[in-house]
């Protein structure tokens, strides 16, 4: 399968007010790979990850310089319409946020705000969603029921049929499964890993065994910074930069 | 440490009785009134008109603008109150403009009713023509619970985590689809809280509808919104202080009291039960 760059991000530099949170960052995103950012708490790694979908303007005062182009677009030209953007950019948040709504209403939320009301059609898209989610067979009878009753590593998969329900090109995970169990956890990385055949995955994760079990490319951030980024074989194995190798070993972060 | 036990058993009391002179001063409201006017009540009480210089009969005209006021204010006050508060949490940059804003709502507060009833007089009843009538007393009214409504549903649009918000947006929900079903609806327990409140208020002011909606008798029900109405405190106070007839209607004058009061408690009881299974259903 030939690579096609998905998302060019090119001498990005972005700020919170006068603070500068990502330092001349630049990227290449793969179609249809997973694509994990690692590094120590505060290096920006979220940042940047918000950055793709424009989360970030939603926070007062930041500002950003550079170009970020998806399928060759400027997202953040005047003529991009965010929420246009949004639905071909999906995000899956760290801590899961399902809405006080049933379990059905969550995942059809995104295609009701599209505009389908259909009600075989929403069937339809909550039951794939629900399936691709591997969160099917757990909820099928009970999806009246509200979200909120679910066990956390049932939300967090909940909160991803309801990403995948929009029809994304894209899905953003920030730290997807660091609030989970090792169970959920391992669930969850097998469905990223099935995942990536239909979708472009970018995920944060500050846990390196986590990246390097589950990701084609790893990009590691220090301070704003963007490192290193290659082959997640190659960065784990043989490291080019010294502080990559140390944040790996163990010797910071 | 005994020290500390004490002060801790000293606060505690404190709490608790504090607690038990509230609920007490209720018991005593409710008794008080019950012992002198339940002799009044009667299923002709509230069915029928007053008869007789308002020695006998009933109040039903009075608890029919009553209900007409209060529904007519709740109508008015709670969208305007709702989008009001939206907007300022929701759209306005929070700066100057806002904090004036709110400043202006926190006063129109602490205005007293009889003034409220004074602007309600000049302004819809004579300068736009309203005439005394359940319109102008409701938009009295109406003003008169906008600040409550828009309190308490600023408070609960905020305390709405920003979470909520997030999720939606980044599904590709436009920022008014994320308001209004995402987290209008979960702020709506707190926002019946502000009806509930406004509504008690409502039903029983009197000074407002003194000046523009209420009259001392009218033989009929109101046909439309340009009539005048009886309503249940101006009753009472009519009774207890112009009524020709004071020893004979006191028990009647209680009564109405205690309908009042039940109107008021029976309409919030309905709105509890409301919040109460929203809330269920939508806890986060």
């Amino acid at each position: 399968m030939a690579n096609n760059t998905k998302i060019v991000v090119e001498n990005l530099n972005f700020y919170y007010g006068n603070d500068k949170a990502l330092k001349d960052v630049s990227m290449l995103i793969q179609e249809n790979k997973i694509t994990a950012l690692i590094g120590p708490s505060g290096c920006g790694k979220s940042t940047f990850l918000r950055v793709l979908n424009r989360m970030n303007d939603l926070i007062h005062g930041t500002r950003l310089e550079g170009k970020v182009l998806i399928d060759g677009h400027d997202i953040y030209s005047n003529t991009t319409d965010v929420v246009e953007l949004r639905k071909r950019v999906g995000m899956v948040f760290q801590k899961s946020n399902p809405f006080p709504k049933s379990i059905f209403d969550n995942v059809a939320y995104g295609s009701r705000a599209h505009g389908i009301r259909d009600k075989t059609r929403l069937t339809n898209i909550v039951e794939e969603s629900l399936k691709k989610a591997a969160l099917w067979d757990e909820v099928k009878d009970k999806l009246k029921q509200p979200a909120m009753d679910l066990s956390g590593g049932q939300q967090q998969r909940l909160c991803i049929a309801r990403a995948l329900a929009i029809n994304p090109e894209i899905i953003l995970m920030d730290e997807p499964a660091s609030a989970l169990d090792p169970i959920s956890t391992a669930k969850i990385e097998e469905l990223i890993r099935i995942l990536k055949e239909k979708y472009t995955i970018v995920i944060v994760t500050h846990n390196m065994q986590q990246a390097a079990r589950v990701s084609d490319y790893t990009g590691f951030f220090l301070l704003g910074e963007l490192i290193e980024f290659s082959d997640t074989n190659k960065i784990f194995t043989s490291p080019q930069d010294r502080r990559t190798e140390e944040y790996i070993t163990g010797r910071f972060g | 440490m005994k020290g500390q036990q004490i002060y801790q058993q000293v606060a505690f009391l404190g709490l608790r009785l504090s607690t038990l002179i509230i609920i007490s001063v209720l018991g005593l409201i409710i008794w008080f009134l019950g012992k002198r006017g339940v002799s009044a009540l009667s299923w002709e009480f509230l069915t029928q008109a007053p008869r007789n210089g308002m020695t006998e009969g009933g109040i039903f005209p009075a608890l029919i603008g009553t209900l007409c006021l209060t529904l007519g204010a709740i109508i008015f006050a709670l969208p305007l109150g709702v989008f009001a508060a939206i907007y300022l949490t929701e759209y306005a940059k929070q700066g100057r403009l806002v904090r004036i804003i709110r400043l202006g709502i926190n006063n129109l507060a602490g205005v007293p009713s009889v003034v409220f009833g004074l602007f309600g007089l000049a302004m819809f009843v004579e300068y736009l023509r309203f005439g005394s009538s359940i319109l102008s007393g409701s938009l009295t009214l109406g003003i008169l619970i906008l600040p409550t409504i828009i309190r308490a549903s600023e408070e609960a649009l905020l305390a709405i985590p920003q979470t909520f918000r997030e999720a939606s947006l980044a599904l590709g929900a436009s920022r008014w689809h994320t308001i209004y079903k995402a987290v209008l609806p979960a702020a709506s327990p707190g926002i019946l809280t502000g009806a509930i409140l406004g509504i008690g208020r409502a039903a029983g002011e009197t000074a407002p509808i003194i000046f523009t909606a209420a009259c001392f008798y009218t033989p009929r029900l109101p046909h439309s919104i340009f009539d005048q109405v009886m309503a249940l405190p101006f009753h009472l106070y009519v009774l207890a202080t112009e009524g020709t007839h004071f020893e004979k209607t006191l028990p009647l004058q209680y009564g109405t009291a205690l309908v009042l009061l039940g109107l008021v408690l029976g309409i919030n009881l309905i709105a509890v039960v409301i919040r109460t299974r929203l809330r269920r259903k939508m806890r986060w």
